[in-house]
């Protein structure tokens, strides 16, 4: 009986959710959750990835030839696959080097990592997201989670990505090996690539190389996109050895270089992207007492970024706005299993040090070039503690994580401290803040029906850019920013609810999620100040608003018609406004996805429609303009051929198959998507 | 190892502090006192050395800060507490002038003694600025005089301007520091001198000189926090508040306000106005 209620409770939550806009009520709504706890069997599906989190995985490149089919666009960038998640969106400067957006919030408010490793773009002006340093083809998941879900490996409020390295991990498998190579007619890109891996019982081997290349791209209506071109390498090797049976020492390491890479949206490309990623770790099957799963990594990395504006023509004063970004961290991590209780435990900490300049050359070669620091060689020291807990109680789960950290920020660089210093008199160079997040995620379920719930709190400290960055110029709405490091820290309140209803044949879900965002940060207009960068408008200083909110909602479903037969949709719609009642930017208008998926044996066949309606919640002040509504389809077809042992996969398919021209609320400057694409990619293996 | 760097460093430093100091009164000193500071020039008269110093290379237009000292010549040494008088002068072709000069007054070292001059406009061959000095030591009044070199600063830039206001006084305005720009805030300071007559010029108090840094070469932007100059009667001089916020060439406009705040010279700059017809430059 009381399994109904409370279903039918949430059910009507969930409704008001949808049909009130205002967000108190949502909050109101989905406080009355208590209702929910009462005594149930809870069967967790055994190889669920969605488990008591709502988080995402996406599998890149796990077991190439497993998983060929499953994957519309074998090759595609990273940034592809992280598109085709339902929770992220990229933000879109060109061609390259997207930048991952999680529930509407950008990079400094997410946590993004590379197998738990902390590291932060080289570039000022985004250029440099942190997928763009590794490449699908040596990744073999995307672990995508919302909120204060996402607190394991460091503090966020809208969520995190963790990228999970592609490792053999002493699988028996012995040599193995492959070559791909795949073409995109659009932008004529070429990839190329290749793999070599040992792996044993007692050591493992694996190497991955691959190349991109790709000219301008046409949006629809072979209309040409200017720098939109590219260029990328990455090279990365995993080596494993077990020193006994319980334990052994990993190590990966990754050279990612990216060349000439344009950027339409911005006014400057850049002519090097390097990062060199390197990790050694430790595990070991029991520590001490009960512990287990003692998992150590020390790491390290550094990016090279080389942005300019030389070849763009008629700029008015020729830049070069190099950064670099440089991490050292460590995290050591254990779990411990009691009957009621699974913890985990893990410290980490990292130390970074960003610093950009800007060099410009005046048109008179008599005087000097005029020279700052964007960032002024900030050092962030980061320590923290992360615990969680999964309870089982009696007929449902319940997960508790709670992270604290304590991070002081630096500035080294006197000449960018005395530049800060002209707004912010009294700043102190060093900054200490402590960092706190906790959340409760609770998991019931009646078959077929399962309900998650959480709440959480957490906060965050400033980015580089909010807190020191020094006229950094943003194209999208036409300012040039300055940086406060006397920022409050954002926090971050949240609720989320889940409710699916799952059946071998069938299964739709609704969820939504909602963040009241104390002590917002974003760059706020002072007409006193003149701008710095020729045909900006003004400049903005980061503010902490009162408070923002955010409100994500979707509805997703999935049918299997036939056994090879499968249809899945998605549709999802999101609201966000600041304390003033005015809307955020990059707020996404109603989007849908639909997906028609036949396999069989060795045959595959995808059809998929994605689209959104006219965006109707937009803001001006932030250099937003209306996106109108669109609607894209694209098919892919693939076909496997064994020969002995080895096998080659072919995979042929046509994104936006009518041409569209259309851009969405992502893209930044309103630049176009890329038109018709017409692709091939071959992947060859061998045992 | 670090302990005894650490020994020497003290030792060093304690070494350093017997050395420097000096027995007050005497007119002895061993250690030179202008050690620093660059010779620039030399005046022989009345069995005396007198020795011209300042920080830079030499005398340049605009503000001079410059350090004086007189040595007796059988006696190899300086006399302590001079007393000193000076008066630059300009001669032009047709005519003499002179410039704006503060008091000299005594430094820490008492045979040093402390002043500034303004040289309006640089020297050539046919014309060329004389320095006349009158002293009295040990009881005596002597005179010398010198011609001295003023070239522009080597960085061609304005520091010094001469300009007739709306109330048809000449006023002579120089920028005292920033001596080496840095980036960030930077202490402005100027002297204002009212041109009574061509060898008279007298100290202007109360006026208020406002300040608009650009740079020019992009797009004429500004930069935010600066101070207008106000006078600061302790120092005799106007102080205020110059925002840097890149380096590169800049242009200060300037406007002179009397006490009463009535606008005596320049403009403000805005979009059909690129800049005050009244300015000192720098460049860093």
């Amino acid at each position: 009986m009381k399994v109904k209620e409370s279903v039918q409770r949430v059910c009507h939550t969930l409704l008001a959710l949808y049909t009130h806009r205002l967000c108190k009520r949502i909050v109101m709504g989905c406080v009355a959750f208590p209702s929910f706890i009462s005594a149930q069997e809870l069967v967790l599906p055994q190889d669920s990835i969605i488990m008591i989190n709502l988080d995402e995985v996406i599998m890149i490149s796990a077991q190439k030839a497993f998983n060929f089919h499953k994957q519309a666009k074998p090759l595609s960038s990273l940034d592809e696959f992280l598109e085709s998640s339902k929770k992220v969106a990229m933000v879109k400067r060109g061609g390259y080097a997207w930048e991952p957006t999680l529930n509407n919030m950008f990079s400094e408010r997410l946590s993004v990592t590379i197998d738990g490793m902390r590291i932060f773009g080289a570039c000022t002006d985004k250029m440099d997201p942190i997928t763009s340093y590794v490449d699908a083809s040596n990744l073999s998941k995307a672990h995508i989670a919302s909120g204060q879900q996402g607190a394991k490996h460091g503090n966020t409020i809208g969520g995190a990505i963790d990228l999970e390295l592609d490792k053999s991990n002493f699988r028996n498998t012995g040599f193995r090996g492959g070559v791909e190579s795949g073409f995109e007619g659009n932008n004529q890109q070429s990839i190329i690539g290749g793999e070599l891996n040992y792996s044993g019982a007692k050591f493992y081997a694996d190497t991955d190389i691959i190349y991109r290349k790709a000219e301008n791209y046409k949006a629809g209506g072979d209309k040409e996109v200017l720098f939109s071109q590219f260029t990328k390498y990455n090279i990365s090797a995993n080596i494993g050895y077990k020193l006994a049976d319980d334990n052994a020492i990993t190590a990966s390491f990754i050279f990612d270089e990216a060349r000439d890479v344009g950027y339409p949206a911005l006014p400057m490309d850049v002519s090097s992207a390097q990062a060199i990623i390197g990790s050694l770790r430790y595990e070991q099957d029991s520590l001490w007492g009960r512990l287990h799963h003692w998992n150590s990594k020390l790491y390290m990395n550094t990016i090279t970024h080389v942005m300019d504006d030389t070849n763009r023509p008629d700029v008015a004063i020729h830049m070069d706005m190099p950064g670099w970004s440089d991490t050292y961290g460590f995290f050591s991590e254990a779990r411990l299993n009691g009957n009621i209780n699974k913890l985990m435990f893990k410290v980490d900490g990292y130390y970074n040090r960003s610093l950009a300049e800007m060099t410009m050359y005046p048109q008179d070669p008599n005087e000097k070039p005029m020279f700052m620091l964007t960032w002024p060689d900030v050092r962030t020291a980061n320590g923290g503690i992360y615990v969680e807990d999964e309870l089982s109680l009696k007929g449902s789960s319940l997960k508790i994580a709670t992270r604290i950290a304590l991070q002081n920020q630096n500035v080294a660089d006197e000449f960018g401290l005395n530049s800060l210093r002209i707004f912010y008199p009294e700043m102190e160079a060093s900054k200490t803040r402590f960092l706190k997040s906790i959340s409760g995620q609770w998991h019931k379920m009646w078959m077929p029906w399962h309900l998650n719930a959480g709440v959480s709190y957490g906060d965050r400290a400033p980015s580089v850019t909010e807190g020191y960055g020094f006229y950094i110029f943003n194209s999208f709405d036409n300012h040039d920013y300055v940086g406060d490091p006397g920022l409050k820290n954002e926090k971050s309140m949240e609720v989320n609810a889940k409710l699916s209803y799952e059946k071998p044949k069938f299964n739709i879900s609704a969820e939504a999620n909602f963040f009241h965002i104390p002590d917002y940060i974003i760059g706020v207009v002072d007409p006193s100040l003149s701008t710095m960068t020729l045909g900006a408008d003004g400049v903005k200083l980061y503010r902490n608003l009162e408070y923002a909110r955010l409100f994500n909602t979707a509805l997703e479903s999935e049918y299997s018609l036939l056994p090879e037969l499968k249809w899945t949709g998605f549709i999802s719609y999101h609201l966000g406004g600041d304390s003033e009642g005015e809307n955020l930017p990059f707020i996404s208008p109603l989007s849908y996805r639909s997906a028609l998926q036949y396999d069989k044996n060795t045959f595959s066949v995808a059809v998929k429609m994605s689209g959104a309606t006219k965006q109707v919640n937009y803001n001006p002040e932030y250099g937003e303009d209306q996106t109108l509504a669109y609607t894209v389809f694209s098919i892919s077809l693939g076909k496997t051929f064994y020969m002995n042992n080895d096998s080659v996969m072919a995979k042929f398919g046509v994104e936006n198959i009518f041409d569209k021209e259309y851009s969405t609320y992502t893209d930044w400057k309103n630049i176009p998507r890329m038109g018709r694409n017409i692709f091939l990619t071959l992947t060859y293996s061998i045992k | 190892m670090k302990t005894i760097k650490i020994i020497l460093a003290t030792f060093i430093l304690s070494m350093g502090a017997i050395s420097c100091s000096k027995d007050d009164g005497s007119a002895i000193i061993e250690e030179n006192p202008m050690a620093q500071f660059n010779m620039v020039s030399q005046m022989e008269a009345n069995g005396h050395t007198i020795e011209l110093y300042t920080e830079g290379e030499g005398f340049t237009t605009g503000y001079n800060e410059i350090y004086i000292r007189i040595k007796d010549n059988d006696r190899e040494t300086y006399f302590a507490d001079p007393e000193i008088t000076w008066t630059p002068m300009m001669h032009m072709q047709t005519m003499m002038h002179s410039g704006p000069k503060s008091l000299l007054s005594t430094t820490e070292n008492n045979t040093v003694l402390k002043g500034y001059l303004v040289f309006q406009m640089a020297g050539k061959a046919e014309e060329y600025w004389e320095l006349t000095l009158n002293y009295k030591v040990d009881g005596t009044d002597y005179t010398a005089s010198k011609t001295i070199d003023v070239n522009h600063p080597t960085d061609g830039k304005q520091k010094v301007t001469t300009f007739t206001g709306s109330d048809n006084v000449k006023y002579v305005l120089a920028m005292v520091s920033p001596q080496k720009p840095k980036e960030g805030l930077n202490n402005m300071a100027a002297v204002l001198y009212k041109m009574e007559s061509m060898k008279e010029f007298s100290l202007v108090e109360n006026y208020t000189v406002t300040l608009d840094p650009r740079m020019t070469s992009m797009g004429n932007h500004g930069s935010p926090n600066n101070k207008d100059l106000t006078y600061d009667a302790t120092s005799q001089m106007y102080q205020g508040q110059l925002s840097l916020s890149m380096t590169g060439y800049w242009k200060l406009n300037l406007k002179v306000l009397n006490d009463s705040g009535e606008l005596l010279k320049g403009e403000d700059v805005t979009e059909d106005n690129e800049a005050s017809s009244l300015y000192f430059e720098l460049e860093f």
